[in-house]
C-alpha cells in the first residue's frame, strides 16, 4: 500500500463513517432506535458485519453498536514525512468502510432510498442481492460455468471499450457487477447506450451509481463463506481466508479514483480482492494479502480483463465454436423477444426434435455437418419459421448408449450460450430462436451444427471422439425421423425406469462443489440425484468416464447393512476416507439419522414437522413463513456446510418422486406441507408415486402456503384431510 | 569505511575532540591506551582457581600447553565462554526477576504505583501457561502469571514454561541434543559449578550447558520479561520519537534515565507530568521537565511512549560532557563508573536507584516496586534542584537530533502485515520467497569504542539494505540506528534496494525495525516462530534466510544472547576484536561447525565488516538454496503464479500450496 492509497483510503473511511452516522441520527430520530430492519430475504442479517464479528444488527439502535466497531477502526492520515506504518491501518479503514456502507445502506433502504433507480433512463439497480440469488447460483459457481467475479467500478473512456471489456468478461464466464461512477458517468450507462441487456441472466448486474454500491457485491461474496463455506459468523479469520483461497473476485477501476474508491478497494483487499485500475495510480505488488499483487495497473483496455484474472490467479479455459457471434454461459440468460426474432423452429410452430445416437466409429465423420432439405438456404433467408431435425451421432472408444441422454442435455446450453442464439425444452419438445442480430452477423443454420461439432467432444472429451451432425429441414424428413427418435426415446426411458439402486453396484460421488464447501459430498444413486438438481446416477457415470480424477468418483456400494434406511458399508468406507473422518456414517433413505450432508445449493429443503408426524418441503426462492417457524433462507443456514443435521436435509428437486424418498421413514406420505410451486410442478410424477405408493390423492392432502404458515393451522388442515401421516409410527 | 574516528557519529566525535582539548579522559581514550589482554582476549587465561591464573599460550599452544592442573587450551576457553553465557543469562534473568516480582506485586494489590496496561495480552499470556482465564479478574490472573513464571527461576525438574513456544523441531532438536533447560537458576548455578575447579572438562559437554543455559536467557528470562514489561507498560506500537543529543533542552530541566530496567523510568515518566512537579521546576528557573533515556532503558521509554534517546552506551559519558544533564539515573547494567567521576567536572547528579548496583561517590535513591513514585519524585526534585548548577562548561545544545519511528512489537508487526482482520506474516514470508527481501538480519548488541563507535552498524545497515535485507534491531544497535538517522521510512526510499523498498513502502515502514531493549531480543525469537509455524520457508527457526549480528558486541549478555540464537538455529557473527575463544581451533570448530549441524546455528567471531557482510549473505544465500527459493536476483522477483481452475480450487485442502497459506 503506498501512502497515497493509504491516505485516501483513510479519509475515504473516515467520509463514509461520517454520512453513515449522520444518516443513521436521522433515521432514529424519525423511526426510534428499536425500528427493525432486515434486508429482503436474508438470514444473515447486514451480512459483512456478521460474519466479521458476530454481531445480529436487528435495529437502527444496532446500527449504533455497529457503527461503533467502524468508529474503531478509523485512522488518522499518514503523517507527510518520517510517518508511522499505514498499510494494517489502512486495511481496518477499508474494514470500517465495508461497516460504514453496509450500515449506510440498510439505512437507505429502511428510508426506501434504496434500490436506486436511475433518472433518466428509468434502469432499477439491483440494490442488496438476496441469499436465493446466492444459492441459484450455487451449481454455476462450482462447476467452472462461473469461475470468478468482476466488480466494475466507474466508467470506461467511450461506450465501445465498456462493451468489449463487458464481453471479455462475459466470453470468460465471469459474473459482473457494476458500480459507481467518474463524473456522472458510468459502465451501466455506457452498457445501456449500447443496448446491453443487464441483469443476472446476461451476467451483468448493475448494483447501484455509487462506489459505495460495491459493498453489495461483497455482501454477497462474503455469504458464500457462511452458506457453502459454513464459517461461523464472528470468524472473521475463517471467512477472509475462505474468501482469499476460493471466491475469485477482483475489482476493476475505470477512470478516475478518488478516496471512497481507495477505501472500498482497501476493504475489498481485506477478502484477498485485489484491483486493476486503467489509469496511472501507484501499485502494491507485494503479496500475502491477496494471494498475488494487491493494487495493479493496465493502461491498454484490451489487455486488462487477461491481467485483472491473471493477478486474481484465475485460470479459465474456454472453448468457442466458430461462429460470427460471442459465445459462452454469460449469454445463456439472454431473451429473445419476437420482435427481435430472425426466424425460429419447434416450440409447437413448426415440428422439430433432437436426437444424439451412438454410431460405430467408422460410420461418423468427425466434424462434419450437413444441412439437408430442398432450397433451405432460400426458405432460412426469408426468416419466419422452419421445421428443424437436429441429429448428432457421436462415437468414441468409451461412448456407452447410457451417455446418449447426458449429451444430449447438453445441445440446451450450446445453443443458448451462443449470443443470439436461444432454445429451451428438449428431445421433440425442443424450441430454438434465432435473433436478428445473430443473422446480420452471419449466423446459418450451419453453425448449429458447427457449435455441436465443436462443444460435444470439449464437453465429453474421452467419450467423444467423435462427431457429425445432421440437420433436416424438410417437414416430411424432419416427421418420419421424429418417429425414429420417439422410440429411442421410449427406450431410454424404460432403461432409466429399470435403473433402481439395487440394480446397480456402483454409486458416485458428487465432489463439484468441494471447490466452495470443502466438506460436502454428495452420494449419487440411481433413485436419488444431487441436492443440487443438476447431476443424477448417469451424470456421474459419464463425468468419471471423461475425467477419472475430477468431481465424480465410483462409490462401490459394498455390504447393505440396513436396506431399509439404505446404509451401505462401501459409501461408509467412502464418506470416512473423502471427508477425513468427518462423517462416519449415511443412511440414504431417512432424514432422521445420519442424513446426507449438504453443500448449501440445494434445491429444495425437507425438514421435520414433529407435531404433525411428517415432514415439510420448501424450495429455494420461497420467502414465505413455512410450518417449520422458519423461512427457507433461515432454514438453510442450518442445513449446508456439509453437516449432517438430522431432522433437515438439502434435496434436489426430484427426489420428491423417487422410491427412495424418505423411504425408511415411511415414504412420500411423509410430506403434509409443500410449497405450491412444488406441488404444481411435480404434479404428474406425484400423483403417480402417490398411487404406487397407495396414497392416491395424497397431493391434494398435502398442505401448501395458501392454507397454513404455521403449524397450528397445519394440524388442523391435515386432521381434516385425514393426512396418512397423522396414523403413521411416529417419526421421531 | 573511515577508521580514523572514535565515533561514527557526528555528534558524538564533536563532543570527544571537544573533550579531549579540555583534558576529558572518556572510553574512547581508555581504549586507547588500555589494549585488551592477549591472552585472556583470547580465551587462554584460566583463572579459576589460585594455583593459577594460568596462561595457556605459546607455540602449538592448544596441543601441548596445559594449565597446572592439567587443563588444555580448549577446556579453559570453553568454561571462560561458558561463564560468560551464566553471567549474561543472570543478569537478563536477574532484571526478568524483578519484573515478575513487580507483576506479582500488582497481581496481589502490594502496589498502586503500576497496573496492567495490556490486559489482552495477559490473558495470550495465559493461555500460553494453559492458566485458564475465562471470567477471572485480571488482578488475579496478573498474581497467577507471575506465580507460574517465577517457577522458571528456581523448578527442579522439567522445563522452563515458553520452551514450548519454539517450533516443535527446534524444540526437537533441543530435546535430542539434552539442552531444554529445567529453570534459570539452576542452569547458571549449574555452569558456575561446572566451571569450577577440577569439574567438567570437556569442551564440547561444557559448550552444550553454554547452550543449555542461554536459552534459559532467551525463551524464559529474556522472553518473560518482554511479556510482562509489555503487559505493565503497554505492548509497544510505532511511535515518532528523536535521537543524540539534540534531545536536551537548555532552558529545561534535562533529567536521563539509564540502565535497563523499565520499572523505574516508567514511574518517573508518571511524575514529571504531575502539577506540582512542573510547577517545582518552575520555581526552579526552568521551563519544564525534559525526560530523555540513554541505553537499553532509553529502548523501553522510547518503544512505549516515544521518549527520546541520545543514544547508547558510548554516548553516556558523551552526555555528562554535555553539560546539560541535571541529573542521571541509572540502575542496572552498562553503567559506566566513569561517569561519576566525569559527573564532578560538571553540574549533573548520578543517582544509583538498586540495591544492587551502587558506585562510590554517586547520590543513591532506593527504589522498589512498591514505592516506586515516591522514589521517581525524589529523583525528579534532585534534578530539578540541581538545574539553577548549570554551568556554560560544555552547553553542547546541537542542533542535531533525528527524528526515528520505533515500536514494533511482535504484536505490531503481525499487525502491520494486515491489519486487524488480516494480521499474519504471510506478507513478509511471500516477500522472502519471492525474492524481494533477500533475508533477514538481526542486527544487535552493544556500541563499542574500540571500533569507531556504531560505526560498524552504519555501515552493515546500508550495506544489507541496499540488497534488499530487512533489518531488525535491538538494545544498543537501535541507539545507533537512531542516532544515525536511521529509522525513517525515507530511509527505505532512499537506500534499500528495489525488493526490499517495495515491501517497506507497501507497509510504511523503515528498512530498519526497531524492536527495544536488548532484553526484547526473544521478540526476534517469537517472530522467527512465527515465521515458521505461517509456512512456506522453514519449519523450524533453522534454516530461515536469517542471521544475527552483533558487530560491537562487549557485554557477557551478548554472549548469552549469541548462544541462544544460535541454539534456536540461527548463524551468529560477532564483529569487533577478537574471538574470546580464538586461542581454541577445537572449541571455534565446535562453535561454528558442529553447532550447526546440531541445531542450523552457530557463533562466529570476525573482526572484518566485510567478511561479516559476506558470511552473513553465504549463509542467506544457503538457506535460500536450503529451502528451494527463488535465486536472489537483485531488482528481480515476484511470486510465480499458480492459476487455479476449479479442479485445482477443490484440491485446496489436499493439497497445500504454500504461498497460498493453506496448511
Amino acid at each position: 500500500m503506498s501512502k497515497a492509497i493509504a491516505s485516501a483510503a483513510i479519509r475515504g473511511a473516515n467520509r463514509i463513517y461520517r454520512e453513515a452516522e449522520e444518516l443513521l441520527e436521522k433515521a432514529i430520530a424519525e423511526k426510534g432506535e428499536g425500528h427493525r430492519f432486515e434486508f429482503n430475504d436474508t438470514a444473515y442479517y447486514l451480512p459483512m458485519i456478521y460474519a466479521m464479528t458476530g454481531f445480529p444488527v436487528k435495529t437502527l439502535g444496532d446500527m449504533r453498536t455497529a457503527l461503533g466497531f467502524a468508529r474503531d477502526m478509523l485512522h488518522a492520515e499518514p503523517a507527510e514525512h518520517i510517518w508511522k506504518p499505514y498499510l494494517g491501518e489502512a486495511l481496518d479503514s477499508g474494514m470500517s468502510t465495508l461497516f460504514a456502507e453496509e450500515v449506510w445502506l440498510a439505512l437507505r433502504t429502511a428510508l426506501g432510498m434504496e434500490p436506486e433507480k436511475d433518472p433518466e433512463t428509468g434502469l432499477a439497480y439491483n440494490g442488496f442481492i438476496t441469499d436465493t440469488i446466492q444459492r441459484n447460483l450455487g451449481i454455476q459457481l462450482v462447476d467452472g460455468t462461473m469461475p470468478g467475479f468482476a466488480a466494475i467500478i466507474g466508467a470506461a473512456p467511450d461506450d465501445d471499450t465498456a462493451l468489449n471489456i463487458v464481453r471479455e468478461l462475459q466470453e470468460k464466464n465471469i459474473l459482473i457487477f457494476l458500480s459507481g461512477h467518474v463524473n456522472g458517468e458510468s459502465v451501466t450507462k455506457q452498457l445501456q447506450r449500447k443496448g446491453v441487456e443487464l441483469g443476472w441472466d446476461t451476467r451483468i448486474v448493475p448494483l447501484g451509481p455509487r462506489t459505495e454500491h460495491t459493498l453489495y457485491a461483497l455482501d454477497w461474496a462474503i455469504r458464500a463463506s457462511l452458506i457453502f463455506g459454513n464459517k461461523k459468523p464472528g470468524d472473521f479469520k475463517g471467512h477472509l481466508k475462505y474468501q482469499k483461497d476460493r471466491v475469485f473476485a477482483f475489482a476493476m477501476v475505470l477512470g478516475e479514483l478518488d478516496d471512497m474508491k481507495w477505501a472500498t478497494g482497501a476493504g475489498a483487499i481485506n477478502m484477498g480482492f485485489p484491483a486493476i485500475a486503467d489509469t496511472d495510480i501507484p501499485v502494491v505488488h507485494p503479496t500475502g494479502v491477496c494471494t498475488y499483487e494487491e493494487v495493479d495497473k493496465e493502461f491498454d483496455h484490451s489487455k486488462i480483463v487477461q491481467k485483472s484474472i491473471e493477478v486474481r490467479g484465475l485460470k479459465i479455459i474456454v472453448e468457442k465454436p466458430p461462429i460470427p457471434v460471442a459465445y459462452g454461459p454469460a449469454f445463456e440468460g439472454e431473451r429473445i423477444r419476437k420482435e427481435d426474432m430472425f426466424m425460429e423452429f419447434g416450440g409447437q410452430r413448426t415440428p422439430a426434435f433432437e436426437w444424439v445416437r451412438m454410431r460405430e466409429m467408422e460410420e461418423v465423420e468427425d466434424g462434419k455437418v450437413t444441412v439437408t432439405g430442398a432450397n433451405w438456404q432460400e426458405l432460412y433467408e426469408k426468416g419466419g419459421k422452419m421445421p428443424l431435425g437436429l441429429v448428432i451421432d457421436v462415437a468414441g472408444r468409451k461412448m456407452q448408449k447410457d451417455f446418449e441422454s447426458v449429451i444430449e442435455r447438453k445441445v440446451h446450453h450450446n445453443i443458448n450460450e451462443g449470443q443470439g442464439l436461444w432454445h429451451m425444452g428438449q428431445r421433440d419438445l425442443n424450441w430454438i430462436r434465432i435473433s436478428k442480430a445473430a443473422k446480420s452477423a452471419g449466423v446459418t443454420l450451419e453453425h448449429l451444427g458447427q457449435i455441436m461439432t465443436t462443444m460435444m467432444p470439449h464437453r465429453f472429451r474421452s467419450i467423444i471422439d467423435k462427431v457429425q451432425v445432421t440437420i433436416y429441414t424438410d417437414e416430411k424428413e424432419v416427421l418420419a425421423l421424429r418417429e425414429q427418435a420417439r422410440q429411442a426415446y421410449a427406450e431410454r426411458d424404460k432403461r432409466l425406469g429399470s435403473l433402481t439402486d439395487e440394480s446397480v453396484d456402483t454409486f458416485y460421488s458428487c465432489l463439484l462443489c468441494q471447490s466452495f464447501a470443502p466438506s460436502h459430498v454428495c452420494i449419487i444413486t440411481p433413485e436419488r440425484l444431487g441436492l443440487c438438481g443438476a447431476y443424477n446416477w448417469l451424470d456421474g457415470k459419464a463425468a468419471f468416464e471423461i475425467d477419472p480424477t475430477g468431481g465424480n468418483q465410483p462409490v462401490p456400494k459394498g455390504q447393505v447393512m440396513d436396506s431399509r434406511f439404505g446404509r451401505y458399508t462401501g459409501v461408509d468406507e467412502y464418506l470416512r476416507k473423502s471427508t477425513g473422518g468427518a462423517v462416519e456414517t449415511l443412511n440414504l433413505y431417512t432424514i432422521m439419522e445420519n442424513p446426507m450432508t449438504s453443500c448449501g445449493c440445494f434445491e429444495c429443503i425437507v425438514a421435520i414437522v414433529p407435531e404433525a408426524n411428517g415432514v415439510m418441503i420448501v424450495q429455494r426462492g420461497h420467502q414465505g413463513m413455512t410450518p417449520a417457524g422458519m423461512k427457507f433462507s433461515t432454514l438453510a443456514g442450518s442445513v449446508g456446510g456439509g453437516m449432517q443435521t438430522p431432522g433437515f436435509m438439502g434435496i434436489g428437486r426430484n427426489f420428491i418422486t423417487s422410491k427412495k424418498f424418505l423411504a425408511g421413514d415411511g415414504g412420500i406420505k411423509r410430506i403434509v406441507w409443500m410449497t405450491k410451486n412444488l406441488k404444481e410442478s411435480l404434479k404428474e410424477a406425484f400423483e403417480e408415486r402417490a398411487a404406487e405408493a397407495g396414497a392416491p390423492g395424497l397431493l391434494d392432502k398435502i398442505a401448501d402456503e395458501t392454507v397454513a404458515e404455521d403449524s397450528e393451522k397445519l394440524l388442523e388442515y391435515l386432521a381434516g384431510v385425514e393426512h396418512p401421516a397423522l396414523q403413521m409410527d411416529p417419526i421421531i | 569505511m573511515k577508521l580514523n574516528k572514535k565515533s561514527a557519529s557526528e555528534a558524538s566525535q564533536k563532543i570527544i575532540d571537544w573533550g579531549e582539548s579540555e583534558g576529558l579522559i572518556t572510553c574512547f581514550e581508555r581504549a586507547e591506551k588500555m589494549k585488551p589482554c592477549p591472552i585472556g582476549e583470547t580465551g587462554a587465561c584460566c583463572k579459576v582457581c589460585h594455583m593459577g591464573p594460568c596462561r595457556l599460550v605459546g607455540r602449538n599452544a592448544e596441543k601441548e600447553v596445559t594449565g597446572v592442573c592439567g587443563a588444555t587450551v580448549s577446556t579453559v576457553a570453553a568454561r571462560n565462554l561458558l561463564r560468560m553465557v551464566a553471567a549474561g543469562t543472570a543478569a537478563h534473568s536477574d532484571h526478568a526477576r524483578s519484573m515478575a516480582i513487580t507483576l506479582l506485586a500488582v497481581g496481589e494489590g502490594k502496589t498502586s504505583d503500576f497496573e496492567i496496561k495490556d490486559p489482552a495480552k495477559l490473558k495470550r499470556m495465559a493461555e500460553i501457561l494453559d492458566i485458564p482465564h475465562e471470567g477471572k479478574e485480571i488482578k488475579e490472573l496478573a498474581r497467577e502469571v507471575a506465580l507460574k513464571l517465577l517457577d522458571d527461576f528456581s523448578r527442579r525438574e522439567g522445563v522452563v514454561n515458553y520452551a514450548k513456544r519454539a517450533p516443535q523441531k527446534t524444540q526437537e532438536r533441543w530435546k535430542k541434543w539434552g539442552i531444554l533447560p529445567r529453570s534459570i537458576d539452576r542452569e547458571v548455578v549449574e555452569a558456575m559449578h561446572r566451571t569450577n575447579m577440577g569439574v567438567d572438562h570437556d569442551p564440547d559437554h561444557l559448550l552444550l550447558h553454554a547452550l543449555k543455559t542461554s536459552l534459559a536467557d532467551g525463551w524464559a528470562g529474556s522472553m518473560m520479561s518482554t511479556d510482562i514489561t509489555d503487559v505493565l507498560f503497554g505492548t509497544p506500537k510505532p511511535v515518532r520519537a528523536e535521537a543524540s543529543f539534540g534531545i536536551f533542552k537548555e532552558d529545561e530541566v534535562n533529567l536521563v534515565v539509564h540502565g535497563h530496567e523499565p520499572t523505574l523510568a516508567e514511574a518517573i515518566l508518571d511524575v514529571v507530568s504531575e502539577p506540582e512537579m512542573v510547577e517545582y521546576a518552575k520555581s526552579r528557573g526552568a521551563k519544564g521537565i525534559n525526560l530523555g533515556g540513554m541505553c537499553c532503558t532509553a529502548n523501553e521509554v522510547l518503544m512505549r511512549h516515544g521518549i527520546p534517546t541520545s543514544g547508547g552506551f558510548t554516548n553516556q559519558e558523551l552526555g555528562v560532557m554535555t553539560g546539560l544533564i541535571d541529573a542521571i539515573s541509572v540502575d542496572v547494567q552498562c553503567i559506566m563508573p566513569a561517569i561519576v567521576e566525569l559527573s564532578k567536572k560538571f553540574h549533573t547528579k548520578v543517582i544509583t536507584t538498586s540495591e544492587k548496583a551502587m558506585t562510590k561517590g554517586a547520590t543513591h535513591v532506593p527504589f522498589d516496586e512498591h514505592h516506586a513514585r515516591e522514589a521517581a519524585r525524589k529523583i525528579v526534585r534532585i534534578a530539578i534542584d540541581n538545574y539553577p548548577n548549570r554551568t556554560k562548561k560544555g552547553k553542547f545544545v546541537q542542533s542535531d537530533k533525528w527524528p526515528v519511528i520505533a515500536g514494533f512489537s511482535h504484536e505490531y508487526i503481525e499487525y502491520m502485515q494486515g491489519g486487524r482482520w488480516r494480521a499474519s506474516f504471510r506478507p513478509l514470508n511471500d516477500a522472502i520467497m519471492a525474492g524481494r527481501i533477500r533475508g533477514v538480519v538481526g542486527l544487535v548488541g552493544c556500541d563499542n569504542p574500540r571500533v569507531p563507535s556504531t560505526g560498524l552498524f552504519r555501515y552493515l545497515a546500508m550495506e544489507f539494505i541496499k540488497q534488499d535485507v530487512l533489518i531488525l534491531t535491538t538494545g544498543c544497535g537501535a541507539n545507533a540506528y537512531g542516532t544515525a538517522g536511521y529509522l525513517t521510512p525515507e530511509t527505505a526510499l532512499e537506500q534499500a534496494g528495489p525488493g526490499l523498498r517495495e515491501v517497506c513502502e507497501a507497509i510504511g515502514i523503515p528498512p530498519i525495525l526497531h524492536l527495544g531493549a536488548c532484553v526484547d531480543n526473544s521478540r526476534i525469537l517469537t517472530i522467527a516462530s512465527a515465521m515458521a509455524a505461517e509456512g512456506g520457508l522453514s519449519d523450524e527457526i533453522g534454516g530461515m534466510p536469517a542471521v544475527g549480528i552483533a558487530p560491537e558486541w562487549m557485554s557477557e549478555k551478548a554472549i548469552a544472547i549469541a548462544c541462544y540464537f544460535a541454539a534456536s538455529g540461527v548463524p551468529v557473527i560477532f564483529g569487533g576484536g577478537g574471538s574470546p575463544v580464538g586461542a581454541s581451533r577445537e572449541v571455534t570448530e565446535i562453535m561454528t561447525k558442529t553447532w550447526y549441524e546440531r541445531f542450523m546455528g552457530s557463533l562466529h567471531f570476525e573482526p572484518d565488516p566485510e567478511n561479516i557482510l559476506n558470511l552473513a549473505l553465504e549463509y542467506i544465500d544457503k538457506a535460500r538454496a536450503y529451502l528451494k527459493l527463488k535465486k536472489y536476483e537483485p531488482g528481480r522477483f515476484g511470486t510465480e503464479r499458480v492459476l487455479m481452475d476449479m479442479a485445482a480450487r477443490r484440491e485446496l485442502e489436499k493439497a497445500a500450496k504454500p504461498h497460498l497459506g493453506i496448511g
